[in-house]
């Protein structure tokens, strides 16, 4: 993975005596909160209800494993012995003080890493398929390219003050895993006549008014990228209305302008700026690539993983559940649930921090990644070793079951952290979770992708969950709204709401019925949630959430 | 017709340590039981201003509405619930010194 050079140190060392500097003025009077509100969080630091927060970005969402005893590390010295990871493939810390926060970053940066562009509205921490490097259904690993974007956005003086937030991700696998179409720009490596390639996808973004991306260019070939990008962003930062918060996002410059007035800008600038690239951005993309280096992989005895699969039914679940196929003979790539019947989503101890680095160096090639389904991922796995791994896994509350499952399910943060939040979303993930493991009904009902936000901002990916959960606040009381048929992949789609909100009290039954109509409606059990909803629509499973509507009207 | 005036505290969040405190006369507290309750609006708002200068101890300053029927300070609105005890998912915040 990619390594800090000499110029990454330095740069870094200043930029965090910089804001060491910004946090004593601070202290000692000589800037107002308006004056250190926007440099606190250009560095990642919000404060929430209870406490300060600490985001710090996981680029591309790839870790090694001192990287990951270093989190730990903060979370036992500063924090409360855990971290949370986000749907955007960041790490917060619920609760640091002020004075602490710089030496928080110095930690960070002995093992490269920072909270820059982590808030504000500046491009934010680029995020990518997690199974990166590692995915069968790879044309090519796009975190060398998500490395270098980050390299050209950090402190990119041009793009510090742009009109919103600006959230690219990158994938090079045919199956989206990035959710590209809800991404601000949203980019998908692509083959045309042998020739290595970008598909580049714009104005997607979730939140207030959710919008699927759309394609802006079909092929931008390697080279002529970051030129692409910058020409882009360049269009947007003039063009985006900084009039109205609510209308400032990309998504809705495009949707006002349409995409070809977009494109026909973005051309004209390209012209004018391409010149200005000759080259040198190719060449730290080479050395970046150098970097990320696909590991040895070996070949073993699958002997004992065989026996073990038809041995032992909990590794044989286990094994079913939470793998998926790797590139590489032998191999596996293993997703490490942070989801336990009952835990908050994405959540993990410091101690489970240290275990999940320890494995990943003695069984997976020291490598880690973080989903944005707040999942930790052991990349490179061989067969061989999975069932030794999955007893220490067990040992460390990790041995979960659910990927992809009903308790798997994206939850923010809430209003149990969130200062802009309007309802709770933790406690909802928790019941839900709860519920199904004692029906013992979860690997019955398959695939489903729960996701849950604790207001309009929509950070836990409502809009594109199977199921969705929006938590507002109506007249004081908190109102879960649900949607159905919503799907982050390459299929994407916005789901549709289904009728008036619920209360916390009555919105795990109306999932429940919810499950259970679909249980009911399939036609088969390989016909999956979403599959049965699309073949259906919405009417059948809105009179299992309202059955008195059905009623009233018979 | 302006809104009817509740009684109501004066609430921010700590400078240093990023915490919810409450004001007691000149005093920031921790605790929401200890907080002064505010009954007369012409009064809140100049406390409010006052209150809000002292930005060398803390952050977003900004008044509550609570309930005094029942003889103690409570929370009219979930938020502000959670403000005063912590999160749900951990014993985290005020409610581990309760």
């Amino acid at each position: 993975m990619y390594a800090y050079t000499d110029f990454d140190d330095k740069f870094l060392a200043e930029r965090n005596a910089q804001f060491r500097a910004q946090v004593e003025r601070r202290i000692d009077g000589s800037l107002t909160e308006d004056e250190f509100k926007p440099l606190r969080l250009m560095n990642g630091l919000y404060l929430q209800l209870h406490a300060y927060m600490l985001r710090v970005a996981i680029p591309y969402g790839t870790l090694n494993g001192a990287q990951m005893h270093k989190l730990a590390d903060i979370a036992d010295k500063w924090d409360k012995g855990y971290g949370h990871f986000t749907t955007r493939q960041n790490i917060q810390y619920n609760w640091p003080e002020l004075r602490d926060v710089p030496d928080m970053l110095d930690a960070l940066a002995e093992v490269n890493m920072h909270a820059i562009q982590t808030s504000g509205n500046t491009i934010r921490n680029v995020t990518a398929d997690h199974f990166a490097g590692a995915a069968a259904d790879e044309i090519a690993d796009p975190r060398p390219v998500a490395e270098l974007i980050r390299q050209w956005s950090t402190d990119h003086p041009e793009f510090q003050f742009l009109p919103r937030k600006f959230k690219v991700a990158v994938s090079g696998a045919r199956h989206d895993r990035a959710v590209l179409k809800a991404h601000d720009i949203g980019l998908q490596i692509v083959e045309r006549d042998g020739l290595r390639g970008f598909e580049v996808i714009v104005g997607g973004g979730l939140g207030r008014t959710p919008m699927i991306g759309k394609v802006l260019y079909d092929f931008v070939p390697s080279a002529d990228l970051l030129p692409t990008l910058e020409a882009i962003v360049s269009v947007y930062n003039l063009l985006g209305r900084r009039d109205n918060k609510y209308k400032a996002r990309i998504k809705i410059t495009v949707h006002e302008n349409g995409i070809e007035d977009i494109r026909a800008r973005v051309d004209a600038r390209y012209k004018l700026i391409r010149p200005q690239f000759t080259g040198i951005d190719q060449q730290m993309l080479a050395r970046i690539e150098a970097d990320f280096a696909k590991p040895a992989f070996v070949s073993k005895s699958l002997g004992a993983y065989e026996s073990a699969y038809t041995n032992d039914p909990v590794f044989r679940a286990w094994v079913d559940t939470n793998l998926t196929d790797h590139a590489a003979a032998g191999y596996a790539i293993v997703s490490i649930s942070l989801k336990a019947h009952g835990a908050t989503p994405g959540d993990a101890t410091s101690a489970q921090m240290r275990e999940m680095a320890d494995l990943a160096a003695e069984y997976g090639h020291n490598e880690l990644r973080i989903s944005h389904e707040q999942n930790v991922i052991l990349p490179h796995v061989h067969r061989a070793d999975l069932p030794a791994l999955h007893a220490r896994l067990k040992e460390a509350g990790l041995g979960t079951a659910n990927i992809g499952l009903i308790s798997d399910i994206i939850a923010c943060p809430g209003m149990d952290y969130c200062a802009l939040a309007t309802a709770r979303s933790i406690p909802i993930a928790q019941e839900i979770a709860t519920r199904f493991d004692d029906l013992k009904l979860e690997h019955d009902v398959g695939p489903l992708k729960i996701k849950i936000s604790g207001c309009i901002n929509a950070c836990g990916h409502h809009h594109v969950g199977h199921i969705g959960i929006l938590g507002l606040d109506r007249a004081g009381v908190e109102s879960y709204q649900i949607t159905l048929g919503g799907d982050g992949t390459e299929n994407a789609a916005i789901g549709e709401r289904a009728g008036p909100g619920f209360s916390a009290d009555e919105i795990i039954p109306a999932i429940e019925r919810l499950v259970m109509a679909y249980l009911d409606l399939r036609t088969a059990r390989e016909e999956t949630f979403l599959e049965t909803y699309r073949r259906l629509g919405l009417a059948p499973f809105k009179a299992a959430l309202y059955p008195e509507a059905k009623a009233n009207a018979a | 017709m302006p809104k009817d005036f509740k009684p109501s505290v004066i609430t921010a969040n700590d400078l240093l340590v990023g915490d919810v405190v409450y004001l007691d006369g000149l005093t920031w507290v921790r605790d929401l039981a200890q907080a002064e309750v505010l009954t007369d609006e012409a009064d809140a708002e100049i406390r409010l201003l006052e209150a809000s200068a002292r930005t060398a101890e803390v952050v977003g300053v900004y008044l509550i509405p609570v309930e005094t029927a029942k003889g103690t300070t409570q929370t009219i609105h979930f938020r502000e619930a959670f403000r005063a005890t912590g999160p749900s998912n951990y014993s985290h915040g005020k409610q581990e010194r309760i």
